[in-house]
């Protein structure tokens, strides 16, 4: 099925191997000069007459009901102008449907230490700083969970009524083929029990907000958001006003990665403050708390088993994992399927068991950071296969090269893959490694590990069931010659907006300062969903160069015939449209606007992505399908003092599976930003909490809620970079393009534990993998003891009956088998059905104008 | 009210010289210059990040020396010259640190910039030439999230050559990927 009209289009440029003028050329970003004047305007720079400054009241206390909030002497207080608690909004929201747990203030309990109560508004942030001190809070402590052992151990008093079972807030089990029997026919079996370590996103801007009231009982929230569309649906709920008269506005963001996808209290308590105050209101969070809004990596506990044949096919997996999801729902009912949906994309896995479970604990929650979900199994499973290969005797490449899932092909667990480079890549980084010759010669201390990685290329399915678009892109032109387009897409310093215009001015042949972009604002843009699951290149792009053909169609409609040649034969390029036998003979590219407003009246042109329906059709289908998926691979070198412990990346060579590179260099700036921070992630990053002793209130606290004790890497921890883009054009991405911004950080963790073991021979089944533990190891080999240090158990699970879905090479459909009468999915908007009737009309429209 | 005498006790009103023009600001006294450059004089482009000292977003230059504004109070820099990433450019003209971390891909979300161009300002106008590792213990104390560092460092010498009238360039692997079928180059880092 093909999702996008104009895709058959881009099919037959690619089949003519159509160079690109502006696409895969190292342009300057759209916003680079704002970036480095300083004029880009992040939410905490904007300011506007009579603001109020908020500060949130937060608990100190992991767990308890609230007794008592005494506002009066904050009240008191000169400069003090109000205040917020949370039976004022009393509506909950979150994410996900399935889990709108948050209220924008507590209402009678709270579940962490940081978790909001109160707010107060004043003149200044000094006021509005000490009057937040001033509000007094009494608490009734309730008992604490800390970890997914104690939140299974203690099912009540429950965190959320709505969990799955006791205080595990989610359980999935999905079997796919004959697993038991996949066992059977392997020569090897393995096993490995794998912990990933939390941490957070760090993004170097902290987050703010800022509401401002309007006529007629209108606020618009300029927030630094990912998702400024789900913050506008989150807002519509919890202040109980029609969706239009909110407003959104995402600033640019100083940094995501993740952390800033969900709809976060502030952004309730100042939209409020605004309606209640009649004054804008900013709330700009300290970095503690930050730390508390969190929704980082979840630490998650793997338990993963596979079957190998002799010369190293897999025959069977079985993977567990256990979440500890913090005190709220957030990402985490997809968080919890991410850590198995798409372990198959990469090797063929025939048969696949995956059970997982998220915990609630009395943490700030844990959502979606940069990989979602899918680092910590891949970690796993990499390190795994490092294993496997040492067992069976095969080098580490050659196995992953025997196992490679083809391209074009649906998985275990039906997923549709597109192209998949991953062959090239692995052979690109085993080449610049020099991995024939070294890797496992070099001398004690040194050593190289190699690992791979898949990801999404946008999430198939939108957060709320709909039939609508993902995306939507729409271009103004007029008689100047500029051509504006509006898209809700959100700058997180991705190099969305840069995506998004080089798009447009590719297709109509004009130059990226020709181009006015207005983005990420719910009044003015149409909806994109956000930036979140790497789907911007994908959709965004798709968006963008339907109402971009649209617009070249009705241009060259008017010129074709004003020159009166065929509309075919015109070109684009070079802003001017032109004959492409005659070019002398063409118009300017702002004549050629004219001539088609004179013709045709004011013109605009719009174009929508939704992706192609994936072919799964059990419980659980909807998280992992994507239109196609991009590839890495890695090689990272260590050196390891035996003495101590310590090493320190020498150098990353890292491969990636890119489709084609919109910009080449915004593309690497991706690739050396992920291997930057999965760097962080393997060696030192940790979001971990301790809990005070009894006298101290037995709280479970955050152990380094600073830049400074949070370690991550500077400067000098950086090895040096080998980035290879593997340019093979995807025909189900626009122009080709793949996602880049997340896939390349998966590959690191596992490759640098490999490079570890290669080096001093000690196994470290867990990140951050710290000196300590290597130490550890070196210690137990010295002893004569297994060199491997890592959890050694695994909790006993209930993850409930499996949901057992025939795969396609058992000619199964799609669906679980027993499915109780599967009525198909239905949402407001309409049915699968209707979905794809509207798709195929649309695919048949003509132009919106003319 | 009239005159300084006038104002209630633990406020300050001064005169603060920023990119050489003169700024007329009153605020709370114990105010960060971080903070007083941001909402008194109107000059956002310098940001935060923690607020004590931990990762260099703020950085501005006082009397030529890079400083982290978050630690320095306004009232210090009465008889001083400061300059932001508002004053790095000449007139409509970037600075080659600006061209070069606008071309180089060296900004992603840019929140970090302007304090790293700052540092990096300061180290330039002491050393046109700095080899890698200057430029590393130059930035060491400034975080980012985005780029993994390698263009900023390469950024900062690309600049140098620039001002110096020097055609060095970064190499062409770092704008279009390296050459997938290069053998290993006996690169060790």
């Amino acid at each position: 099925m093909v999702a996008n009209p104009k895709l058959e289009a881009v099919g037959r440029d690619l089949e003519s191997g159509e160079e690109y003028r502006l696409i895969g050329t190292a342009f300057r970003r759209v916003d680079g000069r704002a970036k480095v004047t300083g004029q880009t305007q992040f939410a905490d720079d904007l300011n506007f007459p009579r603001m109020a400054y908020v500060k949130l009241v937060r608990s100190t206390v992991p767990h308890a009901r609230i007794r008592s909030i005494d506002l009066s002497a904050a009240l008191a207080m000169d400069g003090v102008l109000g205040t917020l608690v949370g039976t004022e909004l009393p509506d909950k929201f979150g994410i996900l449907p399935v889990s709108e747990d948050e209220h924008a203030l507590a209402v009678d309990t709270v579940r962490f230490v940081g978790d909001p109560v109160a707010a107060v508004a004043a003149v200044s942030e000094d006021i509005a700083h000490e009057a937040a001190l001033a509000v007094k809070v009494e608490y009734e402590l309730l008992p604490t969970i800390s970890s997914f052992d104690e939140a299974l151990r203690t099912p009540e008093p429950q965190m959320h009524d709505y969990a799955d079972d006791g205080n595990i807030h989610k359980k999935v089990s999905l079997k796919f083929g004959d697993v038991e029997e996949g066992f059977e026919e392997a020569d090897v079996i393995l096993e490995d029990t794998c912990h990933f370590e939390g941490n957070t996103h760090l993004a170097m801007e902290q987050h703010s907000a800022v509401g401002v009231p309007e006529d007629a009982g209108r606020v618009t929230v300029y927030s630094s958001t990912q998702t400024p569309h789900y913050v506008h649906r989150a807002l519509t709920k919890v202040l109980g006003l029609p969706a239009s008269r909110i407003r959104v506005v995402a600033c640019s963001n100083g940094g995501g990665f993740g952390g800033k996808s969900d709809p976060f209290n502030h952004e309730m308590v100042v939209a409020k403050l605004a309606l209640k105050l009649g004054r804008p209101c900013k709330v700009t969070l300290t970095r503690e708390e930050v730390f508390y809004c969190h929704r980082g990596r979840h630490p998650v506990l793997m338990h993963l088993r596979t079957g190998f044949t002799k010369d190293g096919s897999i025959t069977s997996q079985h993977l567990r994992t256990a979440l500890d999801g913090g005190a709220f729902g957030s990402y985490g009912v997809a968080s919890t399927y991410y850590t198995g949906a798409l372990q198959t994309t990469t090797y063929r896995i025939p048969n696949y068991w995956f059970e997982g479970a998220r915990a609630f604990t009395n943490k700030p929650p844990c959502g979606p950071k940069r990989g979602h979900g899918t680092p910590q199994p891949r970690f796993a499973f990499e390190v795994h296969l490092d294993k496997a290969a040492h067992h069976l005797g095969i080098d580490p490449a050659e196995l992953r090269l025997r196992n490679l899932q083809p391209p074009d092909s649906v998985t275990a667990n039906w997923l549709r893959i597109g192209s998949i480079e991953l062959g090239e890549c692995i052979e690109a980084v085993v080449r610049g490694s020099g991995w024939k010759e070294r890797y496992g010669k070099l001398p004690e201390g040194r050593g190289l590990g190699l690992a791979c990685g898949a990801y999404l290329c946008g999430a198939g399915l939108p957060i709320y069931w709909n039939h609508m678009p993902q995306s939507g892109v729409q271009i103004k032109l007029d008689r100047s010659g500029c051509v504006a387009v509006f898209c809700g897409e959100t700058e997180i310093g991705q190099g969305s907006d840069s995506v998004l215009a080089a798009i447009v001015a590719e297709v109509l042949g004009i130059e990226l300062e020709d181009i006015r972009l207005c983005v990420g604002d719910t009044d003015l843009t149409p909806v994109d969903l956000g930036s979140y699951s790497s789907r911007v290149t994908m959709m965004v792009g798709h968006a963008a160069l339907q109402a971009a053909e649209r617009a070249r169609d009705t241009i060259a409609k008017a010129v074709a015939a004003q020159l009166e040649v065929s509309e075919t034969e015109l070109v684009f390029a070079d802003r001017r449209v032109f004959p492409a036998g005659d070019p002398d003979s063409g118009l300017d590219f702002s004549a050629a606007v004219v001539a088609a407003e004179a013709r045709y009246g004011t013109l605009g042109t719009t174009g929508s992505y939704i992706p192609p329906r994936a072919p799964g059709r059990y419980r659980g289908a909807g998280v992992g399908p994507s239109p196609t998926y991009s590839y890495s691979a890695a090689v990272v070198e260590v050196e390891v003092d035996p003495q101590t412990g310590v090493y320190d990346c020498k150098h990353v060579w890292m491969a990636h599976d890119i489709g084609q590179a919109i910009n080449p260099v915004l593309a690497l700036g991706q690739i050396e930003g992920s291997i930057y921070m999965g760097l962080g992630e393997a060696m030192m990053e940790e979001q971990v909490f301790r809990r005070l002793p009894k006298r101290l209130s037995s709280a479970l606290v955050h152990k380094m809620p600073s830049l400074l004790e949070y370690k991550s890497p500077g400067f000098h921890d950086m090895p040096g970079m080998t980035s290879y883009m593997i340019e093979s054009r995807d025909d189900r991405a626009p122009m080709g393009a793949k996602e880049v911004g997340q896939g390349p950080l998966l590959p690191i963790m596992p490759a640098v534990v490999n490079a570890i073991f290669d080096a001093v021979g000690v196994r470290v089944d867990q990140v951050p993998a710290t000196p300590e533990l290597i130490l550890k190891g070196l210690e137990a080999r010295a002893r004569g003891r297994a060199a491997r240090v890592g959890p050694t158990r695994f909790p006993r699970v209930d993850y409930g009956t499996p949901v057992e879905v025939p795969t396609p090479e058992q000619g199964g459909d799609g669906r679980a088998r027993h499915d109780p009468k599967h009525r198909g999915l239905r949402s407001a908007s309409g049915t699968m059905k209707d979905r794809d009737e509207a798709l195929k009309e649309r695919r048949s429209a003509t132009l919106t104008t003319a | 009210m009239s005159g300084p005498s006038a104002l209630p006790p633990g406020v300050t009103a001064a005169v603060l010289r920023v990119n050489s023009e003169d700024y007329p600001v009153v605020f709370p006294t114990h105010h960060t210059l971080l903070e007083v450059l941001r909402e008194r004089c109107g000059l956002t482009g310098t940001k935060h990040g923690c607020e004590l000292g931990e990762c260099g977003a703020c950085a501005v230059r006082v009397d030529g020396e890079a400083v982290l504004s978050c630690l320095k109070l306004a009232v210090e820099v009465r008889n001083s010259e400061v300059e932001t990433v508002e004053g790095l450019q000449n007139d409509n003209e970037l600075h080659p640190l600006q061209r070069a971390f606008a071309d180089f891909g060296a900004a992603q979300c840019g929140y970090c910039t302007p304090g790293i161009l700052m540092v990096a300002s300061a180290l330039l106008d002491r050393n046109a030439d700095p080899e890698d590792a200057e430029v590393y213990e130059a930035l060491s104390g400034n975080l980012c999230r985005c780029t993994g560092y390698h263009r900023i460092v390469t950024a900062v010498r690309w600049a140098g050559a620039m001002a110096r009238g020097d055609d060095w360039r970064p190499p062409e692997e770092d704008f279009h990927g390296a050459d997938s079928q290069a053998p290993h180059a006996g690169r060790d880092g």
